[in-house]
C-alpha cells in the first residue's frame, strides 16, 4: 500500500547527516546512480534500486520528478524470481529418469543428484522472469523524517543498505529506544535514566 | 548509541508498558491534549483489536486477541492483572474538529499497519498530484507527531522521580481494580 491509498502500513526512520553539497543534486545523483535497471539481467535473481513514483517501471528520473514541496517522494522496487518448488521437483523427476537412461545405470549418487539440481535452478532461473514489487517511501529531509511504505523484513533490510549506499546518511529504524535517541529533548542524565530502565510489573498495592 | 539490534530486543518492553499506559489514559479519561500539550483538541479511543501477551517465564508466552467492533475488553484486563502487557492495539485519534485517523500500532517496532487518514482529494491529474502527496504527508507526520510525543511523554513520567508513588500507583489501581 503506497502513499496515495486508502489504508498505508509503514516502517519509519530518523535520517542521520546532512549533506555537504546542494541537496537536490545529491539526492538526484543517489537515486539516478541507483535506480534499477531499465532491463532485467536474466541471470539475477534478486535486483533493487530505486524508481520515480511516478514511473515505476520506467526508472527515468530525468523526465519524473521525485520533489514535491519540500519532500522528496520515490519507490523502491524489488524484483524477484522465485522458482516454484514443484517445478524444480518436477524437472529433477525428469532429468534423473533421462541421465539413468543414458548412463543405464539404475541410481544416481548424491553428488550427482546435486549437479543436476544445479543445472536445473540455472536453467530455470533465466527462463522465469521477475515479479516486481514497489514501495514507496516519503522522505521529509529537513526534519529527518523517513517513510517506508511497507513492514516486511526483507524490504526494510534491502531499503536500509540501498539507501545509505546511494546517500551515505545512515537511516535508523524508529522504534521505542531510537525515538528517545533521534526524538527527545532528554539530557544526558535523563537518557542514562532510560537506559537503566527494567520491566515494570503491575502488582496489586 | 546503542548497537541498533540490541537495543531492539532489549527496549521491546517499552513499548508495550506504553501501549498498556494509552489504555489506561483512554479507561480513565485522560486528556490527551494536554498531555501532549497539543492547541486542538486530541482523543484517543480503543479500536476494533487489541493483543496482549504475558512471558510465562519459561520462554512460552500466552496471547490474548480480542477483535472485533465494541468487543468487550474483560479478557483483557484479566490478562493484565495476571502480569500481561498490550503488544499491538487498533486506536482511533481524533484531532480538531473532524480529523479521524484509525492505525494498529506494534508495541515492540511501533510499525503502524491499517492507517486510514481523513481523506484526501482522490482526482489523480498531474496538476492536483503534488497537491494531494503534500496533504498525505502533512496527516502521515501529524498523526505520528501524536504519537512520538505521547510516547516521550510516558518515558519522561516512567523515569521522573514521583513514578512509582504516583504514575505506577494509579495504573496499578486501575488495573487491580482499588
Amino acid at each position: 500500500m503506497g502513499l496515495i491509498s486508502s489504508t498505508h502500513s509503514m516502517s519509519r526512520y530518523h535520517i542521520e547527516g546532512r549533506f555537504e553539497a546542494t541537496v537536490m543534486d545529491e539526492v538526484r545523483r543517489g537515486l539516478t546512480e541507483n535506480a534499477i535497471p531499465k532491463q532485467e539481467n536474466e541471470y539475477e535473481e534478486l535486483s533493487a534500486g530505486w524508481t520515480p513514483y511516478e514511473s515505476p517501471y520506467n526508472p527515468d528520473f530525468e523526465k519524473f520528478s521525485f520533489i514535491f514541496g519540500t519532500y522528496f517522494l520515490f519507490s523502491l522496487r524489488i524484483d524477484k524470481k522465485s522458482i516454484p518448488a514443484k517445478l524444480v521437483q518436477k524437472e529433477m523427476a525428469l532429468a534423473i529418469e533421462k541421465k539413468k537412461e543414458e548412463s543405464g545405470r539404475d541410481f544416481l549418487s548424491k553428488n550427482e543428484k546435486s549437479e543436476l539440481k544445479e543445472t536445473i535452478l540455472d536453467v530455470l532461473i533465466h527462463r522465469i522472469p521477475s515479479i516486481p514489487t514497489i514501495y514507496d517511501i516519503l522522505w521529509s529531509y529537513e526534519d529527518k523524517n523517513l517513510f517506508l511504505f511497507t513492514t516486511q523484513k526483507a524490504a526494510n533490510e534491502l531499503f536500509e543498505t540501498l539507501f545509505l549506499n546511494s546517500f551515505n546518511l545512515k537511516p535508523i529504524r524508529l522504534f521505542p529506544y531510537t525515538i528517545v535517541e533521534t526524538k527527545s529533548k532528554f539530557s544526558a542524565s535523563e537518557r542514562d535514566r532510560v537506559l537503566s530502565l527494567s520491566p515494570l510489573k503491575y502488582v496489586k498495592g | 548509541m546503542l548497537d541498533i539490534a540490541t537495543a531492539y530486543n532489549k527496549y521491546i518492553f517499552l513499548g508495550n508498558e506504553f501501549l498498556t499506559w494509552i489504555w489506561f489514559l483512554i479507561e480513565k479519561e485522560k486528556d490527551i491534549a494536554s498531555i501532549i500539550e497539543s492547541k486542538e483538541p486530541v482523543s484517543l479511543e480503543i479500536g476494533n483489536s487489541l493483543v496482549l501477551e504475558n512471558n510465562l517465564g519459561d520462554k512460552s508466552k500466552e496471547k490474548i486477541t480480542i477483535k472485533g467492533d465494541k468487543a468487550g475488553l474483560e479478557e483483557g484486563t484479566t490478562a493484565l492483572k495476571k502480569g500481561a502487557f498490550v503488544t499491538e492495539l487498533n486506536l482511533l485519534c481524533k484531532m480538531g474538529e473532524e480529523e479521524e485517523y484509525k492505525f494498529t500500532i506494534k508495541g515492540e517496532s511501533f510499525n503502524i499497519t491499517g492507517l486510514k487518514t481523513p481523506s484526501t482529494q482522490t482526482t489523480k491529474s498531474e496538476d492536483e498530484l503534488e497537491g494531494i502527496i503534500l496533504e498525505k504527508a502533512y496527516l502521515l507526520l501529524k498523526v505520528t507527531g501524536v504519537i512520538d510525543t505521547l510516547f516521550l511523554k510516558y518515558i519522561e513520567n516512567r523515569i521522573s522521580d514521583n513514578w512509582k508513588s504516583k504514575g505506577l500507583q494509579e495504573i496499578n489501581n486501575w488495573i487491580h481494580g482499588s
